[in-house]
């Protein structure tokens, strides 16, 4: 098909550094960490690397990256700040673009996060000098009213959903406890050893309702890459090739205010959904598994509804009765999350995925897994998709 | 309801721009929001152009100030110190009758018995000399 994404560049290295409440290392040590790992894992040196897509955030350049690298000659580098956590995904799709494009050949895509040991997202929206793209309808017209904090505009979203579809918190609840369990099975999550009951849910204290604290993501600091290519320049290399089926992006509108859209559910998942299930040749029902950016837990419900594995409005009921744990019809978020894993903005998402897709996830593996998504959040609703086949 | 300027330290709105004008108006006791001369649009947060025609032309039009509770979300705990003391509040999307919506806290109710749909209307909190802040509380019936 001319001028589609369908299958032209595969996953073929990942990395991830330890994910903690507090680091000794810098953003770009962690950084470090995670893209030598995954260059490893691909079977490259570090100098075949010849283009970085820096998500953005916290400070790391491609221009570090190389300089520690010794690539002397970076051919391409983007960075992606407007996505918001939708950054990693997208970052995938532009890697996407510049291989099968030909402008590059070998993409690292490193992306860090230290939520726990540097700003917290809610400062920055805050911040008179944020660069943050909604920031001026945030502070001229939310921070008057003490509403900057994503906890705060996320649950506007989800008490109307409660209020217009009966959403409970035994649903939201559900999910969490998910998440957790999912957590006790992976080696490098922030929440193992840390079981949670939905009564623990219950009875933890509102942040701002009707969010719980375990409605909340973690704030965590870690590190995780990926290595992009090309299906020719993968077949030579030492791992698995996950093949990218399916990719886009989108945004609500308007991007940057929430309150004037015509309604709170429609967000940027639900233009770039379509399109990635339309490239892959594919639809959410043939998912094996999904890796949801599950920021909030009502965000997580909304992308399974707004991705399509449900209707909107029918995402309550479709979390119950075990059908998003492993084993069930459709895992979600199989490593715990960035609600019980670590909140690396769905990059620990789009690696566990990999680790599906090559079926190397030990005791967290779902059966068989031959196609799943990654879909990753950010501001104040883009989104972007990957749809992944082994 | 003036506050003591000296003591008001919660996060104010950077007056330049259009939402000077925004809030200027709010210092009169109106509640204004740009529409589209055009084709009629409204639109906030303010912005140039009419995202539904592209017209660069607008006017801050004057809403009656009666409007309803569309959605909210009450915060518990403190995520920014300015607010420590006015814990549990609700940040509530207010939809006014003429159709655009914001953000504002409505006042004189406890913000766990908050109703969808709630009839509110604005009241002009002017925080600072320079800055008016519009809140909304229950319409009595």
């Amino acid at each position: 098909m001319a001028g589609s994404l369908k299958d032209q560049s595969c996953i073929v290295g990942i990395g991830e550094s330890k994910y903690s409440r507090g680091t000794p290392f810098s953003d770009l040590e962690l950084g470090l960490q995670a893209s030598t790992a995954a260059i490893e894992d691909a079977g490259l040196k570090p100098r075949d690397i010849d283009a970085i897509v820096i998500p953005g955030g916290f400070g790391t350049t491609a221009g570090d990256y190389a300089a520690c690298f010794g690539i002397e000659d970076l051919r391409f580098t983007a960075s992606l700040e407007e996505m918001g956590g939708a950054m990693t995904v997208c970052a995938v799709e532009t890697a996407a673009m510049a291989l099968v494009s030909g402008v590059a050949n070998y993409v690292l895509i490193p992306f860090v996060a230290r939520w726990y040991s540097g700003m917290k997202a809610r400062e920055g929206t805050a911040n008179e000098a944020s660069r943050i793209p909604a920031a001026i309808a945030v502070r001229d017209f939310y921070m008057p009213y003490g509403m900057g904090a994503p906890p705060q505009y996320y649950s506007w979203m989800c008490q109307r959903h409660m209020l217009e579809f009966g959403t409970t918190h035994e649903h939201l609840g559900t999910i969490a406890v998910t998440m957790r369990r999912h957590a006790q099975l992976h080696p490098n999550a922030v929440m193992r050893d840390r079981p949670m009951s939905l009564d623990d849910y219950m009875n933890s204290r509102w942040v701002t309702y009707p969010y719980h604290l375990l409605d909340c993501c973690l704030e965590t600091d870690g590190g995780a890459a990926v290595v992009v290519t090309t299906p020719e320049r993968a077949r030579d290399l030492k791992s698995r090739p996950v093949y990218i089926a399916g990719i886009a992006s989108g945004h609500p509108y308007p991007a940057h205010e929430i309150p004037n859209r015509k309604d709170m559910f429609t967000i940027g998942l639900t233009h770039a959904a379509p399109r990635a299930f339309a490239m892959a040749g594919a639809t959410a029902k043939d998912l094996d598994f999904a890796e949801i950016y599950d920021c909030f837990t009502f965000q997580t419900l909304q992308q399974i509804e707004e991705i399509g594995l449900c209707k909107r409005g029918e995402g309550g009921p479709f979390v119950m009765g075990g059908r998003i744990e492993v084993g069930g019809e459709v895992p979600i978020n199989t490593h715990g999350g960035l609600l019980s894993q670590a909140h690396v903005c769905a990059m620990n998402h789009i690696v566990e995925a990999v680790c599906q897709l090559r079926h190397d996830a030990d005791l967290r593996q779902v059966k068989d897994a031959e196609l799943g998504a990654v879909c990753a959040w950010g501001g104040h609703g883009h989104g972007s998709i990957a749809v992944l086949r082994r | 309801m003036a506050s003591p300027a000296s003591v008001y330290e919660k996060p104010l709105p950077l007056m330049r721009g259009y939402t000077k004008e925004f809030y200027d108006f709010c210092k009169n006791r109106e509640l204004r929001f740009q529409r589209c001369t055009k084709c009629g649009a409204w639109r906030h947060t303010p912005r140039p152009m009419c995202g539904d025609c592209q017209s660069l032309e607008w006017k801050w039009e004057k809403v009656g100030g009666k409007g309803k509770v569309y959605t909210w979300t009450v915060t518990f705990q403190p995520l920014y110190k300015q607010f420590k003391d006015d814990v549990p509040y609700a940040g509530v999307i207010v939809e006014l009758e003429e159709g655009p919506r914001m953000v504002s806290w409505v006042t004189g109710v406890d913000p766990m018995q908050l109703k969808l749909n709630m009839p509110v209307e604005v009241w002009f909190d002017d925080v600072t000399p320079e800055v008016t802040i519009p809140k909304f509380r229950p319409v009595k019936s």
